[in-house]
């Protein structure tokens, strides 16, 4: 079957053309990932952002606040993503104040989905959105380039994610300890890292629970090991 | 019919499907930078445009303004980025109307992103844009497609690499102005010697909370100097070999003369 280069839908309506950024274009090269754990969430990414064979950027953060206990990782097009993660900020902001009280997960993603869903001809985002809520706790959901949306107890996206398939069915387990669920992103990302040239700099995460967000931020001079900030 | 006219969209498709190319626009093939200090930020660039090979203009200004303390170093296409950061100023300054407040650079990025985003590209704005508001210094990239980042130091433009080596070998924290200003001109020094898209002099702007300043040719390092020999030959270099002298009176001879009439020689002007 061919695949054009148009970014449009193929004749089967099904397959998308994975290889559309316009040319120039900032892109998300990713290392990302989000996991549940005992008491809320842990979000995590590397820090490269590349135009071509150069790093635009080599300490992005690509994990996003769009409430106080909803944040989400982006990977594919920087400026699609910024832009959707832009709008759910605003809808998110409004919809609190409105309401007088802090939506859950589930409505970010929703909001999150219906956005890549309408324009998913046009966007190049792969999401994954991970909060915590007075309701359900800490909730893990993945967007992938097609606009579907999928609960899951851990997710991981971008280019460096195929590396680490295997090693996060091994090694994940339900309802780890904090420091736990820490280490098993590290490690994670640490081997994306490794393996997958379009990832690299720093490890940042974001750990959410009722206590509200905490960033973690490790470097590679240290080897990952050394928690700064 | 009204609304836009896209039939020459098709013409043009149907010429450049049979290989003539779209007129190129002057592009700034250029560097630019900033860089946060303490107390302040600063931005340069260099001042060449460039038309394909051709050096368009060798000293313009790529430093924007956007507000008083409010500055956009622009790389990309040179109209692009008068225009984009022109009409965000234009807005910036009738939001501060109405609010009663000095705008803010967050403000001013989130406009131009959005802006950009929009336009998916199409306008070929590529921005550094740097402040200093009553939230505090501000240094950020706009890319042409709507992404934007925030660092301590920055580079865009061809020249991003070579200036990006200069930050990353000499760039520390807690800068003074005096030492932010030197490592800016010496990341653009950068881009001019080592970049073939940029060239000319060092543009700085400083912009800290009680003023702005605008150091137009900071540093000219590529004056012209007297030329130190020149192609005028001297008298009697060629060789006189033979002489012959027409006279006026014998001008007939050789040509053919009308005398003109008073009629015709009144020239047709339009009233």
């Amino acid at each position: 079957m061919e695949f054009g280069k148009s970014g449009f839908l193929n004749e089967d309506g099904i397959h998308v053309d994975m290889d559309r950024l316009k040319n120039g274009e900032v892109n998300l090269g990713t290392s990302i990932m989000a996991i549940t754990f005992k008491d809320g969430v842990i979000l995590g990414a590397d820090s490269r952002t590349t135009t071509g064979a150069y790093i635009a950027n080599r300490v992005t953060d690509k994990l996003t606040r769009v409430h106080d206990t909803i944040w989400c990782c982006r990977s594919g097009s920087a400026a699609d993503t910024q832009a959707v993660a832009d709008i759910v900020q605003y809808q998110l902001g409004l919809f609190s104040m409105q309401s007088g009280k802090p939506p859950t997960t589930q409505t970010a993603a929703s909001i999150f989905q219906e956005i890549c869903y309408a324009n998913k001809d046009r966007l190049s985002a792969g999401l994954i959105i991970a909060g915590w809520d007075e309701r359900h706790g800490g909730q893990v959901y993945s967007i992938p380039l097609g606009g579907s949306l999928h609960k899951q107890p851990y997710a991981i996206g971008g280019s460096g994610s195929t590396y680490i398939y295997g090693f996060c069915d091994a090694n994940w387990r339900e309802g780890m300890e904090e420091a736990d669920a820490v280490g098993f992103v590290k490690e994670a990302l640490k081997e994306a890292i490794k393996w997958d040239g379009s990832s690299g700099g720093v490890i940042r995460m974001v750990v959410l629970t009722a206590k509200g967000a905490d960033r973690h931020l490790y470097l590679p001079d240290t080897d990952y090991t050394v928690r700064h900030n | 019919m009204p609304g836009f006219d896209f039939s020459n969209y098709n013409r043009n498709a149907a010429l450049c499907a049979r290989g003539m190319s779209l007129p190129k626009a002057t592009s700034t093939g250029t560097t630019i930078v900033g860089c946060i200090f303490d107390g302040g930020v600063v931005i340069a660039a260099d001042t060449r445009a460039t038309s394909g090979p051709i050096v368009a203009d060798k000293n313009c200004e790529k430093l924007h303004y956007i507000s008083p303390n409010i500055w956009c170093a622009g790389a990309g296409t040179a109209a692009d980025t008068e225009f984009t950061t022109a009409l965000i100023s234009s807005q910036l300054e009738l939001h501060s109307l109405s609010t009663g407040r000095k705008p803010r650079v967050v403000t001013c990025m989130t406009m131009l992103k959005q802006h950009l985003f929009r336009y998916q590209g199409h306008i070929g704005a590529y921005l550094v844009v740097a402040g200093v508001d009553p939230t505090g210094t501000h240094l950020f990239t706009v890319h042409a497609h709507g992404s934007t980042d925030k660092l301590p130091y920055v580079t865009m433009g061809s020249g991003s690499l070579a200036a990006m080596s200069v930050f990353e070998s000499s760039w520390k924290s807690n800068l003074t102005q005096e030492e932010a200003i030197d490592l800016c001109s010496k990341a653009i020094l950068a881009g001019i010697f080592n970049d073939l898209g940029s060239g000319s002099n060092v543009d700085v702007a400083i912009i800290t909370p009680e003023k702005t300043t605008l150091k137009r040719n900071h540093i000219t390092p590529n004056q012209r100097v007297p030329k130190l020999g020149n192609y005028v030959f001297r008298r009697g270099t060629t060789a006189v070999l033979n002489e012959k002298v027409i006279r006026k009176e014998e001008l007939g001879n050789f040509v053919s003369i009308h005398e003109m009439t008073e009629e015709a020689d009144k020239m047709e002007v339009d009233t």
